[in-house]
């Protein structure tokens, strides 16, 4: 075949139409039914057409991918930019432009790593959202009265819940039969928590107070509905506290991050949302038994301090007692007296009573207008000899005039004389008793002249003083004392000498020696008044 | 404990928080005789209704029935295999 003259020259020469026809029968063929493993590359969504075109790709090849708009309308798995796939389908060429691409019906994920890769990417872009922040997530109701459960209505996990919420605390459940595995699971999930949200309506199933949406384990693909965006949404936006126990603990979906609470089994959701009831009534008989019996004891530390107030109060009800017997017996009188006087007043107001009955004042008046009148008709009678006494009276009456006249003057007369003569009588007993009283006055002072000590002096006595005392016996004397010698013509002072001799001489022989002192003469003294009051009498 | 709500308007929780406080408040006995007496009234109501909350634990397990919408049309007894 090195040269055009060798053997094989006799070979006919194919069309450029039939040899690209052929290779095109050769091709589909051969690769009628291909699975293929590449990276998406080029994926930009479907076209406006709906159809999407995009390129697998590895290391060191690239071919050509179509996805046809009804194919990728019912995807399973819809192909992502860098997703690693495997594709299946068909190989197909177009003979015009000496190209070839696959044609694929159906994309599976290829292996865990690139799971584990989209899922991350996915979370990472709906935690950018806020769809799994804490502050979204709401507490779970303490006592639910219905919980909604989304899950498949057979199979091990929803009997796991409902044993345990026997268990539990027995409590109204709503199942909301869902696919949880498979095309459309997804989207089944999502409108079942919608769908719970929006009951309530009056007359319809009422609307749950707690979801859980669970899933049995399974592989990531088995579980991978809950990893689907609408889910997550649909756990996001639930109003419904929502637990989500999708899978064993191990497995985490997307639908755990954005649910308020994760439970890693089903049993543990049941046991979530429930409270046990047991342990509840064993509280609340606790709680019950414990006020009952704080109240037993308050009242009785009440009656002890009560007690002991009334020990003390009748401490001093002791010494209130006498008083308040008192009082009693004060009382007791009190009203004995008012009962007394109650019947004093009573008796009197009986004897009133009769009296009044006896006396009818009607009847006593009209007693007193028949005696009036009869004393008037008596009086009428008597009318003229009224007349006549009054006519005699008058006569009396001029008589005893007359007769009081003329007696008057005649007595005024006689009295007038009995008065002069009266007078002349009392006069001359006047003079009479005045002349006797002069006589016997001058006596009188001559007989007091003759008995005064000063006549005595006169006729040569003298009166020893000393001081105002008269000194009547010579042991009155103390000797050296200083006297006053009283004569009828004055007073000498003097000094007494010693005792001398009997009682007769001393009084009358005249005290010797006189100091000079004493004989001076000296201004005539009135006479001190003596004692006895003798000098009143001047 | 100003306005106290209705005890039939409360829910098992707060019934049995304010059934605790109650009981509390009676244990340290530094209350007045008429109050505890109106205390204790409180509290026993309030055990009452939990005791209410609690009894009513019947279990009734039902499905949701769904139209061809995909909407509920209702419900009916789930049956258990």
């Amino acid at each position: 075949m090195t040269d055009a003259s060798d053997g094989a020259t006799n070979l006919a020469p194919l069309s450029v139409s039939d040899l690209a026809g052929a290779l095109k029968r050769t091709i589909e063929d051969r690769f009628g039914y291909v699975r293929v493993r590449g990276e998406i590359s080029g994926f930009r969504g479907p076209h406006s057409s709906g159809h999407c075109y995009f390129s697998l790709k590895d290391q060191n090849a690239r071919i050509d991918a179509v996805i046809w708009k009804p194919v990728y309308a019912r995807m399973k798995v819809r192909p992502e930019e860098g997703v690693e796939v495997i594709a299946t389908r068909r190989i197909t060429t177009f003979p015009g432009k000496s190209a070839y691409q696959i044609i694929i019906d159906q994309i599976e994920l290829a292996g865990l790593g690139a799971l584990m890769a989209l899922l991350e990417k996915r979370r990472q872009a709906l935690a950018a959202e806020g769809l799994f922040d804490a502050a979204r997530k709401r507490p779970l109701p303490f006592l639910p009265a219905v919980v909604g459960v989304v899950t498949s209505p057979t199979g091990a996990v929803i009997r796991d819940i409902l044993h345990r919420l026997a268990d539990r605390f027995p409590r109204r459940v709503l199942v909301w039969p869902v696919r949880v595995q498979g095309e459309g699971s997804a989207q089944e999930v999502a409108a079942a928590i919608a769908g719970f949200n929006a009951l309530g309506a009056a007359g319809g199933p009422p609307r749950p107070d707690v979801l859980i949406v669970a899933r049995g384990g399974g592989s990531l693909e088995d579980l991978w509905g809950f990893n689907e965006e609408i889910v997550v949404r649909a756990a996001a936006e639930s109003a419904i506290p929502l637990i989500s126990a999708v899978g064993h603990e191990t497995d985490t979906t997307l639908i755990d991050l954005a649910a308020d609470i994760r439970a890693p089994t089903p049993t543990a959701a049941a046991e979530l949302a429930v409270p046990v009831r047991l342990d509840l009534l064993r509280q609340i008989g606790e709680l019950g038994a414990r006020g009952v019996g704080a109240l037993i004891r308050l009242a009785a530390q009440r009656r002890r301090e009560r007690d002991a107030a009334a020990r003390l109060f009748d401490s001093r009800a002791d010494i209130l007692a006498p008083r308040r017997q008192a009082l009693d017996g004060a009382l007791d009188r009190w009203e004995l007296a008012a009962s007394r006087d109650g019947m004093r007043r009573r008796d009197r107001l009986g004897t009133a009573v009769a009296l009044l009955e006896t006396h009818r004042p009607v009847e006593e008046l009209r007693r007193r207008r028949e005696a009036l009148a009869s004393l008037g008709r008596r009086l009428e009678a008597r009318a003229p000899e009224a007349a006549r006494l009054r006519e005699r009276l008058a006569g009396y009456g001029e008589r005893l005039r007359a007769g009081f006249v003329s007696a008057t003057r005649l007595s005024r007369q006689r009295r007038a004389q009995d008065l002069a003569r009266a007078g002349e009588r009392l006069a001359a007993a006047l003079r009479g008793l005045g002349e006797t009283r002069r006589a016997r006055l001058a006596a009188a002072g001559q007989m007091l002249d003759s008995l005064s000590y000063e006549r005595v002096l006169a006729r040569g006595y003298a009166v020893v003083w000393e001081g105002r005392r008269p000194l009547r016996r010579a042991g009155d004397v103390r000797p050296g004392a200083a006297v006053t010698l009283q004569f009828a013509d004055g007073r000498v002072a003097a000094t007494a000498g010693d005792r001398q001799g009997g009682a007769g001489e001393e009084a009358s022989r005249p005290l010797a020696g006189p100091p000079p002192r004493a004989a001076s003469p000296r201004r005539p003294r009135k006479p001190e008044p003596g004692p006895a009051g003798q000098g009143d009498l001047f | 404990m100003a306005a106290p709500t209705p005890v039939s308007e409360l829910s098992f929780e707060a019934a049995m928080k304010e059934l605790d406080a109650i009981v509390a408040r009676l244990e340290k006995g530094a209350v007045e005789l008429d109050e505890s007496i109106a205390l204790y009234e409180r509290g026993s109501k309030l055990k009452a209704r939990c005791d209410a909350l609690l009894k009513d634990a019947e279990a009734r397990i039902e499905r949701i029935r769904l139209g061809a919408d995909g909407n509920p049309t209702g419900t009916a007894p789930l049956d258990k295999e």
